[in-house]
C-alpha cells in the first residue's frame, strides 16, 4: 500500500498542479517531501513491516495475466529511496530559476517521480514496461520545451533512440510471457523460473541489453547522451543522469542476470569489454572537454560503464558495489549539475576556458564542490570509493586485464576533474563576475548532500546492509551453487 | 588498557582540522593555532603513553571499531594496529610533526590563509597516521590517498599561482598513478589469501613458496605504489615540483613522513616481499638509480629547497636500496635520522627564506652566517648529520645501509658510494653558497635580514639535537652495544623466516668507517674552495658549461619527455576520440540509421492518403493480424 502511494501521490499531485493557476511548485514539493518521509519510513524498517502495509498486488487486466503488483527487496529500497530523496533537491535547485509556464514544468516533474517509483517497485514485467516508458515522456517534454540550444533535434533523437531500445524489451518481455505456463503471467518471479533454451537465451539477453544498453548508456550506444545532457534545462539533466539512467541499470539486475543467466555465462564478455571500454572511452575524452555539463557527461558515461561492468561480472563484490554506486552516483551527478547550474546562472558561462578563480569569489562553493569533486573521483571515505573499490575488485575478480583496465579510470578521472577544478577555481579571479554568497537554504541543500559524500564513505553499511539478501538472492538464482556468507 | 583507545591519536587531529575548517575566517590567528598545535600535542601525548604501555607489555594490538565494508566473503573492518613498526612511525609523525607545527606558527604569520593552513596540517596528520595505524591494506589506502589529497591541497596553497597550481595537480596524478598498482596489488591480495588484514595474510604467507608468481606480482604492484609515494623512478618528478608548497609543508610532507610512506608499506609486508627475490632485485636497482641520478641534479641547482627536494628523492633511493637487500630495519634506522636532519634542513631553509623575503635562489644569497647564527649553526649539524660526519645520526644509518648493500652487491655498493660523495658535494655547496661568502641579494633584502623568531628557532634547536644523537638508536655491531632500534623491531619479522641474521665483518665495517670519513674530507676541502672562497657567479651562463653540467641543470630532461611522450599523446587521443571517433564515425552511424528511417518513412508516407477508410482498414487488418497471432500462439502452446 504504502509503495503505491509513492506512485499515487506524485500523479494526482501533477494532475493537481495543471489545473491550478499558482501553487503548482508548492504542492509538487509538498508531495515530494511526504513521498520522501514515505520512503525513509520503508527503507529504515522494511525488515519489521508487514508486507501487506508495504506491497499490493491487484489484478490488472486478468485475461493477459497483467497485475499491478508492488514491492520492494532490498535492492529496490535503495534506488526508491535515492528517488525520492533527489527529487525534493531537485525541485529545490529548480526553484532558483523561473521557468515559463511553470506549472505544466512541475507537473511534468511530478509524472516523472510517479513513472521512476512504479520502475524500481514493480514486481509484474509488463507493469515494468509501462513505468519504464511512462518515465521517458516528461523528461521528453521537459528537455524539448525548456532545453537549451538545438533543443529539438537533439531530444527528438534521445526519444527515439531511447523508445527504440525498448521496444526490444517489450519483444523479449513478450517472448518470456508467452513461454510461462499455465494461463500465463508478466510476474518476474517467475520468469526466474522458466528453462530457456540456450539459443532463446541468447536472443533474450541481447534484446535487454540493447534496450538497457541505450538507456544506461554503454558505449557504443551513448551518442546521445552528452547533447542530451548539455541541451537539457538543469532539472532535466539531474533527473536523467541521477536517476532515469539507473532505470537501465536497474533493468540488467533485475531482468538480465536472473533470467538469462546461461546467456549471460556465454556472453558476458562481451557485455564486459564493452562496459570497461565505456569507462576508459569516457574519461579520456572528458580530458579535453570545455563545457562543464559536457565534461560531467562524459565523466557519467565513465562511471556508469563502471557499474554496468560489475553488474556483468555477477559476484557479489559487483552487485553489492553497483548497488552502492548507482545510489553514490546519483547524488554525486546531481550536486555536480547543481553546482555547474549554480555558476552558470551567476556568471553567465559554463565554459571552462572563461573561467578561473572563482574560490576568490565563493570559498563555500569551492568548499561544496571540491568535497563532492573527491566523491566523484573515489578518494577514500568518500562516498566514491566504497562504490568504485567494490565494482573494480568485481571486474577485477573475474578477469584481471579488464580490472586493470578499469582501475585507470583513478587516474583519468582525477585528470580531468582536477584540470577543470584548476582552471574554474584556481588563478586569478576572472574580472566582472560577482558571485552573491549562499543563502541559508542553500548551504543546508549543498552540505547535506556534501554531508552525504562522507558519512556513506565512512559507514556504507547504512546502504550494503539493506541490499546484501537482495544480491545474495539473485546469486543464488544465477548460480544455485553460491553459498551466503 | 590505553590501546583501546588508539582512535584518539588520529581523532585529535581530525577535531582540529573540522575546527579550524569552520572557524576559518572567523576566529583570530592564535586560537587557530593553539587549535592545530594543541591537536598535534594531544595526539603525540597519547603516542608517548601507546609507547609506554607497548614498552611494558611487547604486545601488538588489534583494535576494531566497525565493519567498514561487507560484501558477500568480503568483510574489511575500520581497525587500527598497533605494534613496534606503528609506533616507530607514530614517535615520528606525531613528534616531527608537533615541532613543525609549532614553526608553522612563525612562519606562516603573515600569511592571510593561516587558518585555513592549520586545517590543512592537520588533515594531513589525520590521514598519515591512518596510514600507520591501519590494520589492513584497505585502511593503509585510506591513508595513502588521504595524504596524497593533503600534499595536493598544500602544493597549491598559494592558488593564485597558475605554476603552484599546476605542481599539484602533477604530484596527486602521479601519485594515483602509484596508486592504481597498489590497488591492483590489494586486489590481488584479497583474491589469493581471502583476506586484508596483515594478520591473516602474513601468517598464511608461509604457504607460497619463494618466487611464486602471485607473490611476486603483488609485491612488485605495492611497489609500484611505493614508487609514486616515495618519488622512485620513474615516478619522482612531481616531489621537486611539490616545493611550491608552503616550506612547512615541505619539511612535514614531503621530506620527513608522507614520503616514507612507501618504505613503510614494504617493511610492514616484508613478509610477502621476502618470498619475492625478483622484486626485492628490482628495488635495489630502482632505489641505487634514483639516488644516484637524483643527487646528480641537485649538484646543480641553485633553488634551495630543490637542492633538498632532490637530496631528499636521493635519500629516499638510499632506503629502498636497503629493502632491496632485505635489511628492512636498517630502512626504517635511516627513515628515523632522515626525518630528523631533512626536517631540520629544510626548517633551515625556510628560516632562510624567511629573512630573505622569500628568495629561494642560492646565487642571491652567500655570508648569512653572521645575520642568522642559529639557523647556521642547525643547517650545519644537519648537513653534517646527512653527509655522514662521524657520530652524528646519518653516518650511522648510512653506513648500516652501504654495509648492507656491500654484502649483497659489490657493484651497487661502489654505486652508493659514489652516490654519497656526490650527496656531501651538493650539500656542502648548499651550505657554504647560502652562509658563507659575500652576501649577493639587495640592499633591501639585506636590510632585512634578521634571525627567526624563537617559534621557529627551538624546533630548529631540538632537531638538531635529534640529528646530533640520533645513532644512539642504532649503534654499530662493532661497539658491543645492542642495536636499539633492530631489537624493538624484531616482532614484525616474526612471520619471516626468510632473513638471515647478518653480522658484518669487523673490517667491512672499518673499512667502510675510513671511506666515509676520508671522501667527506675531501669533498669538504674541494667545496669550501669551490664555493666558500671563490665568487660565485650571479648570473651563469649555462650554455656554455659542459654537456654533463647542462644534463643535470636540465634535470635530464625527463620532465620534457614525460611532456611528449606521455601528456601530449594522451591529450591528442582525447581529441580524436572525440571529435572523429565520437562525434564523426559513432553518432555518425547513429544518425544514418535514422536517415534510413526516414527515407522507410517517406516511402510508407505514400500509403498516408489521407483518406480515412484506408486508415479503417488498414487499422482493423492491424488488430485482426496481432489478434489471429495471439490466438495462434495460445492454442499452440
Amino acid at each position: 500500500m504504502l509503495l503505491a502511494l509513492l506512485i499515487i501521490l506524485p500523479f494526482l499531485a501533477a494532475l493537481l498542479a495543471v489545473f491550478s493557476k499558482g501553487g503548482a511548485k508548492q504542492i509538487v514539493q509538498l508531495v515530494a517531501w511526504v513521498n520522501l518521509s514515505i520512503t525513509i519510513g520503508l527503507y529504515t524498517l522494511s525488515a519489521s513491516l508487514d508486507s501487506n502495509l508495504t506491497s499490493i498486488d491487484l489484478p490488472w487486466i486478468l485475461s493477459m495475466g497483467i497485475h499491478f503488483h508492488l514491492a520492494a527487496d532490498g535492492i529496490s529500497l535503495v534506488l526508491l529511496l535515492l528517488t525520492n530523496l533527489l527529487l525534493p533537491y531537485i525541485l529545490w535547485s529548480a526553484s532558483a530559476r523561473e521557468y515559463k509556464n511553470e506549472p505544466i514544468f512541475y507537473a511534468l516533474i511530478a509524472f516523472m517521480q510517479s513513472g521512476l517509483n512504479g520502475v524500481f517497485a514493480a514486481q509484474d514485467a509488463f507493469l515494468f514496461y509501462v513505468f519504464y516508458e511512462v518515465a521517458l515522456i516528461p523528461v521528453f517534454f521537459i528537455c524539448a520545451f525548456w532545453g537549451g540550444k538545438d533543443r529539438i533535434r537533439i531530444t527528438i533523437k534521445f526519444f527515439i533512440y531511447t523508445l527504440a531500445g525498448s521496444l526490444f524489451m517489450l519483444l523479449a518481455i513478450i517472448y518470456l510471457y508467452i513461454k510461462t505456463p499455465g494461463t500465463h503471467t508478466f510476474n518476474i518471479q517467475s520468469f526466474y523460473a522458466l528453462s530457456l533454451t540456450d539459443t532463446e537465451q541468447t536472443w533474450i539477453f541481447w534484446a535487454f541489453f540493447l534496450a538497457f544498453a541505450v538507456k544506461i548508456p554503454i558505449v557504443p550506444f551513448h551518442t546521445w547522451q552528452a547533447d542530451t545532457y548539455t541541451t537539457a534545462p538543469a532539472p532535466g539533466t539531474m533527473l536523467l543522469s541521477g536517476i532515469m539512467l539507473k532505470m537501465g541499470l536497474y533493468g540488467l539486475i533485475r531482468f538480465v542476470l536472473p533470467v538469462v543467466p546461461s546467456a549471460l555465462n556465454q556472453w558476458q564478455n562481451w557485455a564486459m569489454v564493452l562496459s570497461v571500454a565505456g569507462v576508459v572511452y569516457g574519461a579520456v575524452i572528458a580530458i579535453r572537454q570545455n563545457d562543464l555539463k559536457t565534461l560531467l557527461a562524459y565523466s557519467s558515461l565513465s562511471h556508469v560503464g563502471l557499474i554496468a561492468a560489475g553488474i556483468f561480472s555477477s559476484n557479489i563484490q559487483g552487485l553489492q558495489g553497483a548497488v552502492v554506486q548507482m545510489f553514490n552516483h546519483g547524488l554525486s551527478v546531481v550536486a555536480l549539475f547543481t553546482l555547474v547550474d549554480f555558476i552558470e546562472l551567476r556568471t553567465g558561462t559554463r565554459q571552462i576556458s572563461e573561467l578561473s578563480g572563482l574560490v576568490n569569489r565563493s570559498r563555500q562553493l569551492a568548499v561544496v564542490f571540491m568535497i563532492v569533486m573527491l566523491g566523484a573521483i573515489g578518494l577514500p571515505l568518500t562516498n566514491g570509493f566504497i562504490g568504485e573499490f567494490l565494482l573494480l575488485m568485481a571486474v577485477f575478480k573475474f578477469n584481471p586485464i579488464a580490472g586493470a583496465m578499469a582501475c585507470t579510470t583513478i587516474i583519468f578521472g582525477a585528470v580531468y576533474m582536477l584540470r577543470m577544478y584548476r582552471n574554474v577555481f584556481f588563478g586569478e579571479e576572472t574580472k566582472g563576475i560577482t558571485i552573491p554568497s549562499f543563502n541559508n537554504r542553500e548551504i543546508i541543500s549543498l552540505y547535506t548532500l556534501a554531508a552525504f559524500v562522507i558519512i556513506l564513505g565512512v559507514y556504507p553499511s547504512l546502504i550494503t546492509s539493506v541490499s546484501q539478501d537482495a544480491a545474495d538472492g539473485l546469486l543464488q538464482i544465477i548460480n544455485p551453487a553460491y553459498t551466503v556468507r | 588498557m590505553f590501546t583501546q583507545l588508539v582512535w584518539l591519536v588520529p581523532l585529535f587531529p581530525l577535531l582540529g582540522f573540522v575546527i579550524n575548517a569552520l572557524g576559518f575566517g572567523k576566529w583570530s590567528k592564535t586560537s587557530a593555532s593553539i587549535i592545530g598545535i594543541g591537536s598535534v600535542l594531544l595526539s603525540f601525548v597519547s603516542v608517548i603513553f601507546l609507547f609506554m604501555e607497548y614498552s611494558g607489555s611487547g604486545q601488538a594490538q588489534t583494535i576494531k571499531l566497525f565493519d567498514w565494508i561487507v560484501a558477500g566473503d568480503l568483510r574489511i573492518g575500520f581497525s587500527f594496529l598497533v605494534d613496534a613498526l606503528t609506533l616507530n612511525m607514530l614517535l615520528i609523525i606525531t613528534g616531527i610533526g608537533l615541532l613543525i607545527h609549532i614553526y608553522s606558527s612563525g612562519y606562516m604569520h603573515h600569511d592571510e590563509g593561516f587558518g585555513k593552513f592549520f586545517a590543512y596540517l592537520n588533515l594531513f596528520m589525520f590521514s598519515m597516521l591512518i596510514l600507520v595505524l591501519g590494520s589492513n591494506f584497505v585502511m593503509m589506502f585510506i591513508g595513502w590517498e588521504g595524504v596524497g589529497l593533503c600534499s595536493y591541497l598544500l602544493i597549491g596553497y598559494w592558488f593564485k599561482n597558475r605554476e603552484y597550481t599546476a605542481a599539484a595537480n602533477k604530484a596527486f596524478i602521479m601519485n594515483r598513478i602509484g596508486d592504481l598498482g597498489f590497488l591492483l596489488g590489494i586486489f590481488l591480495i584479497y583474491l589469493h589469501f581471502g583476506s586484508v588484514e596483515y594478520q591473516d595474510v602474513f601468517s598464511s604467507a608461509s604457504f607460497f613458496s619463494a618466487g611464486d608468481a602471485a607473490i611476486v606480482a603483488i609485491t612488485l604492484l605495492l611497489f609500484v605504489g611505493a614508487m609514486g609515494k616515495s618519488a622512485q623512478i620513474p615516478l619522482y618528478t612531481w616531489l621537486p615540483d611539490a616545493m611550491a608548497g608552503p616550506t612547512p609543508v615541505s619539511a612535514l610532507i614531503h621530506a620527513a613522513t608522507m614520503v616514507t610512506a612507501g618504505i613503510y608499506m614494504i617493511v610492514r609486508s616484508n613478509v610477502l616481499f621476502s618470498l619475492a627475490p625478483v622484486t626485492l632485485e628490482i628495488i635495489l636497482i630502482i632505489g641505487v638509480a634514483t639516488a644516484m641520478i637524483s643527487a646528480i641534479i641537485a649538484l646543480t641547482q641553485n633553488d634551495i629547497k630543490k637542492v633538498l627536494a632532490y637530496s631528499t628523492v636521493s635519500q629516499l633511493g638510499y632506503m629502498f636500496a636497503a629493502l632491496g637487500v632485505q635489511a628492512y630495519s636498517t630502512a626504517m634506522f635511516h627513515v628515523t635520522t632522515h626525518a630528523f636532519f631533512k626536517a631540520l634542513l629544510f626548517l633551515g631553509a625556510g628560516s632562510v627564506i624567511h629573512a630573505m623575503s622569500g628568495e629561494q635562489n642560492m646565487r642571491f644569497m652567500g655570508g648569512l652566517k653572521k645575520k642568522l647564527p642559529l639557523t647556521y649553526f642547525t643547517m650545519l649539524i644537519g648537513t653534517l648529520a646527512i653527509t655522514g660526519f662521524p657520530l652524528l645520526s646519518g653516518f650511522f644509518s648510512k653506513d648500516e645501509i652501504l654495509l648492507s648493500v656491500m654484502s649483497h652487491n659489490r657493484i651497487m655498493f661502489i654505486l652508493l658510494v659514489i652516490t654519497s660523495v656526490l650527496s656531501a658535494t651538493y650539500m656542502l655547496r648548499l651550505l657554504f653558497m647560502t652562509f658563507f661568502g659575500q652576501f649577493r641579494g639587495t640592499h633591501e633584502q639585506e636590510h632585512h635580514l634578521h634571525e627567526s623568531p624563537p617559534v621557529m628557532t627551538y624546533p630548529l634547536i631540538i632537531l638538531a639535537f635529534l640529528s646530533v644523537t640520533g645513532g644512539i638508536l642504532g649503534l654499530p655491531h662493532i661497539t658491543g652495544v645492542h642495536h636499539v632500534l633492530s631489537d624493538f623491531l624484531q616482532p614484525i619479522f616474526i612471520n619471516n623466516t626468510r632473513i638471515l641474521p647478518h653480522t658484518p665483518e669487523l673490517i667491512a665495517e672499518v673499512a667502510v668507517w675510513i671511506l666515509s670519513i676520508a671522501t667527506l674530507a675531501v669533498v669538504g676541502h674541494f667545496t669550501y674552495r669551490a664555493y666558500a672562497l671563490a665568487e660565485t657567479d650571479k648570473h651563469p651562463d649555462i650554455s656554455k658549461k659542459s654537456v654533463w653540467y647542462r644534463l643535470s641543470y636540465n634535470k635530464f630532461y625527463v620532465d620534457e619527455i614525460y611532456e611528449k611522450g606521455i601528456v601530449r599523446p594522451v591529450l591528442a587521443i582525447s581529441s580524436v576520440l572525440h571529435r572523429w571517433f565520437d562525434q564523426f564515425f559513432i553518432d555518425g552511424i547513429v544518425n544514418g540509421a535514422g536517415q534510413v528511417a526516414l527515407l522507410l518513412a517517406s516511402i510508407l508516407r505514400t500509403v498516408q492518403t489521407g483518406n480515412i477508410g484506408l486508415y479503417v482498414i488498414i487499422m482493423v487488418a492491424g488488430i485482426a493480424l496481432t489478434l489471429f497471432i495471439v490466438v495462434f500462439k495460445f492454442l499452440s502452446i
